[in-house]
């Protein structure tokens, strides 16, 4: 009974973690319309941030600072926002996909970074030794387990909350109206250029957030936690549960995860010895699968935005295809 | 020096053969195509099956070339390869990429492409196998050119930036001197007066995504002629290709030829430098290099 | 003289349920010059543009000497027999003045005749053919344009203001090519904002506001109307025009 309830705690942490990370991809995408390749990055920021300045400190390696958990996460979230300003302040003023190559390549640089750096990342084989808030003075690992659940949550519920009270204020309409039509925000005095830079950097501040979490649960971070693919599975998180859609997002991210370790669990028991060096393979092909069919079928996701802009979409559509003619 | 200097160059000729078509794809649809680099990766497993095959029904063919590794049925392979990796590009924008042109925006397309882009490295993982494979089992010698500084030479190499440099001179060739390519210009420039102009738009997609695979899967069997096959060859060149077409802005042909050079040859020269481990990373700092500098790139328009 | 060109109420517009054109009705004569004229969002070019299938037709018939060629694929319209004239970015500039001309020539059975014959025609383009279009003067470009248009022997020219942006002597100029674009038999359909230039030229004209037919007739007639000499022609308008 208490392994399964501490399963559940671990799978629910982590889906928590990961809800945070869609949340903050959702201001990005589905609030501003920045396509964000480099999830990873920022994630990783997060994580290797706090674990620099909060760790213990370990012969011939750089930081282990020792800082208390909260300042220590602060410094990865700083870390995070940092790259997104500089990626931001690059690219943002040009043609959309930019943005899209250059997180992309973020993520790639940031992965050499981790892999390569030994003094400052640990290389290959990574950071450990993180000392987990308030560990010692709870003890007993079930309950700690519980404890570092609920505080997950929490900060889930606060990011949620300020997303919520920043996307349906005249700021979060001012995002909205810059993703419809840029021409008609940029004639309302809106600034486009530095409102999406501070939702990019805002967005990419939460999920160092994340990353930040992840560290203090984990108590270890690798290149191997930076893999490409976590990029991925935060996409399709906020696409199945619905990009504009905080609570999609959450959704989103808890049956993605389901999905994901579900499908893990099962190739794992059942599949014949030969193909378990391929489980991940065909979990990578599945996660495709589902971005590829969910914008094919419901680009919308389980829980579409709720403000209906149809006819705003379809006119600025128009507007944009029709600029190159004549 | 002057070995990276050559290494950067033969690199340089494969990325800018990659980068031709991305340019293309990506001016024409506006859209960042990251499924475009597996194209590579196709295209060098597709050799390597009818590599297979010829050999084994016509073995005389399985000779290679000497001092060459590369072999009659290799030659062939690689021709046959473009075409299928062509057919592949053309059949994957039929099934997703033109669905969603059809009702959803750029920014769709692009989280497409990397949904199409993990399905199809994963479907060539499964098929080909984790492990990394060779054309030929022969050992390719190098030839010392000179001792100080050292530069050696394999005879692949020289082959194959024969090859690529013939490749992107007779694309230059149609696009110069033939109506076709004077349409392909003309798509490129103004999609709505080249309708009008009694061009077919849906023809020169195809036609465009026909001879990026073309040149995709030549760059691919060339880099896995000189080095070789993994799952992960698109991957790796994913981020170079785009670099070469920022750099030569996007749209422009030969921008990207000589971006493909440029990023090839910065990358050959700052491993100097630095531990081979931030290769991968090297583009990217070309790409934030030149948005820094010249946004639209040396020969791209302002589109903005 | 017989229609060559019916338009029958026809509804078009860029987004669903919100046409631009409503219940338009048109006839161009044959191998004469109608023009179009009304106010600014008046949906002059949008009608162009919807005959040559560049915007999506809702509604109403298009035909073309009794043959229905409602909504066709712009790249459909040289066989046809129809050719269109976009009033800016209608040459590609990043090509040779003769690449140009070859790219819509490439499906001309005699083109290399036809190509001298446009030499010919317009001697300017002769004398720049390995120049890059872009490199042009307004007037020249007019005249690519115009050549590019011609190139396939159309039976019917729709032209979306030509005469826009260049200095009066040139509008006029251009204005008086397309004049005599009918004496060689071709039916010309014109929208201009260049009103008077444009009256002095045209047989008939349509007048068009808010999508809808106002008023049309003879050219010389709505010259002399005075209400439309009031409403286009007097007052600001002209100078605007």
């Amino acid at each position: 009974m208490i392994g399964l309830i501490s399963y559940l705690a671990f799978f629910a942490t982590m889906a928590g973690i990961l809800a945070i990370v869609v949340l903050g991809l959702n201001l990005q995408w589905g609030y501003t319309g920045l396509f964000n390749g480099g999830v990873v990055a920022f994630f990783g920021a997060g994580a290797y941030g706090t674990m620099i300045l909060g760790g213990r400190p370990e012969p011939g390696q750089f930081g282990g600072f020792e800082w208390p958990f909260l300042f220590a996460l602060a410094g990865g979230v700083l870390l995070a926002g940092a790259i997104a300003w500089i990626v931001g302040i690059l690219t943002l003023r040009l043609r959309h996909d930019y943005l899209a190559i250059a997180t992309f390549g973020v993520a790639v640089a940031f992965e050499s970074i981790a892999r390569n750096a030994e003094w400052l990342t640990g290389g290959a084989k990574g950071l450990r030794g993180f000392p987990r808030p308030l560990e010692a003075a709870i003890g007993n690992t079930f309950v700690y387990g519980l404890c570092f659940l609920a505080m997950v949550m929490a900060v889930l519920a606060a990011v949620y909350w300020a997303l919520q009270r920043l996307v349906q204020s005249p700021y979060g309409r001012a995002l909205r109206a810059i993703r419809e039509d840029e021409v008609a925000a940029r004639s309302l005095g809106k600034n486009p250029t530095r409102l999406r830079l501070q939702s990019f950097v805002i967005g990419s501040m939460i999920m160092g957030v994340a990353g930040g979490l992840y560290v203090a649960f984990y108590a270890f971070v690798s290149p191997q936690d930076l893999a490409p693919i976590l990029t991925f599975q935060v996409w399709a998180m906020l696409i199945v549960g619905g990009a504009g859609n905080n609570r999609g997002a959450v959704l989103g991210a808890f049956l993605i995860w389901g999905a994901w370790t579900g499908s893990g669990f099962a190739l794992s028991k059942f599949a014949p010895a030969a193909m378990q060096l391929y489980t991940g393979p065909i979990q990578y092909i599945l996660i495709g699968t589902v971005i590829v069919v969910m914008l094919l079928w419901r680009p919308q996701g389980l829980l579409p935005e709720r403000i209906t802009q149809r006819f705003t979409k379809t006119a600025s559509k128009v507007g944009t295809t029709s600029k190159g003619a004549f | 020096m002057i070995q990276s200097l050559v290494d950067g160059i033969l690199t340089g000729a494969i990325i800018s053969l990659g980068a031709i078509g991305l340019t293309l794809v990506m001016h024409m649809l506006r859209f960042a195509n990251f499924a475009y680099a597996e194209l590579l990766a196709i295209g060098a497993y597709a050799a390597l099956v009818f590599d297979v095959l010829f050999s084994g029904l016509v073995p005389v063919l399985d000779t290679a070339f000497a001092p060459l590794t590369l072999s009659g049925a290799l030659a062939l392979a690689t021709i046959i390869a473009m075409v299928i990796t062509g057919a592949s590009a053309v059949a994957i924008d039929w099934l997703v990429f033109r669905r969603i042109r059809a009702k959803a925006d750029a920014l769709s397309m692009v989280f497409a492409s990397f949904g199409v882009a993990l399905i199809v490295r994963n479907v060539l993982v499964l098929i080909f196998g984790h492990s990394a494979q060779l054309y030929s089992n022969d050992i390719a010698f190098a030839i010392v050119v000179s001792r100080d500084p050292l530069l050696l030479i394999k005879p692949d190499q020289v082959f194959v930036l024969g090859a690529a440099l013939a490749l992107m001179t007779g694309f230059h060739l149609i696009l110069t001197r033939t109506t076709f390519g004077f349409a392909l210009r003309a798509v490129a420039e103004n999609p709505a007066l080249a309708q009008v102009s009694g061009v077919r738009l849906s023809t020169m997609i195809t036609a465009v995504w026909m001879i990026g695979g073309g040149l995709s899967a030549a760059a691919g069997v060339f880099y896995a002629l000189t080095n070789q096959i993994t799952p992960v060859l698109g991957h790796n060149f994913l981020l170079p290709v785009f670099a070469a077409t920022i750099v030569g802005g996007i749209g422009s042909v030969h921008g990207a030829v000589l971006g493909g050079f440029i990023v090839g040859i910065a990358s050959g020269l700052a491993l100097m430098v630095l531990p081979s481990g931030y290769a991968p990373a090297m583009p990217f700092v070309i790409i934030l290099a030149v948005l820094l500098v010249r946004p639209n790139g040396l020969f791209g328009r302002d589109e903005s | 003289m017989t229609a060559l060109l019916t338009i029958a109420a026809l509804e078009a517009g860029y987004v669903r349920d919100l046409p631009i054109l409503r219940q338009v009705n048109l006839s161009v004569m044959r191998a004469s010059l109608t023009v179009i004229i009304g106010p600014n969002g008046a949906g002059k070019s949008t009608l162009i543009k919807a005959i040559a299938g560049l915007v999506p037709v809702s509604a109403g018939t298009v035909t073309l000497d009794g043959a229905d060629i409602t909504g066709i694929r712009p790249d459909q319209m040289g066989a046809l027999g129809l050719a269109y004239v976009p009033q800016t970015d209608n040459i590609f500039r990043h090509l040779t003045i003769r690449e140009n001309l070859a790219l819509v020539l490439r499906r001309v059975p005699d083109r290399t005749t036809r190509l001298d014959e446009l030499y010919a025609l317009f001697p300017p383009l002769a004398a720049k053919q390995a120049d890059r279009a872009g490199s042009l003067s307004g007037g020249q470009r007019q005249m690519l344009a115009v050549a590019m248009a011609l190139s396939g022997r159309p039976r019917v020219m729709l032209m979306d203001e030509p005469s826009a942006g260049l200095s009066p002597k040139i509008a006029a100029e251009v204005l008086d090519l397309t004049r005599s674009l009918t004496a060689q038999g071709v039916t010309v359909l014109l929208v201009e904002q260049n009103v008077k230039q444009a009256l002095r030229v045209a047989d008939h004209c349509y007048i068009l506001a808010e999508g809808r037919n106002q008023l049309d007739g003879p050219a010389a007639a709505i010259l002399s109307d005075p209400m439309v000499a009031e409403i286009y022609l007097g007052g600001k308008r002209v100078g605007a025009a």
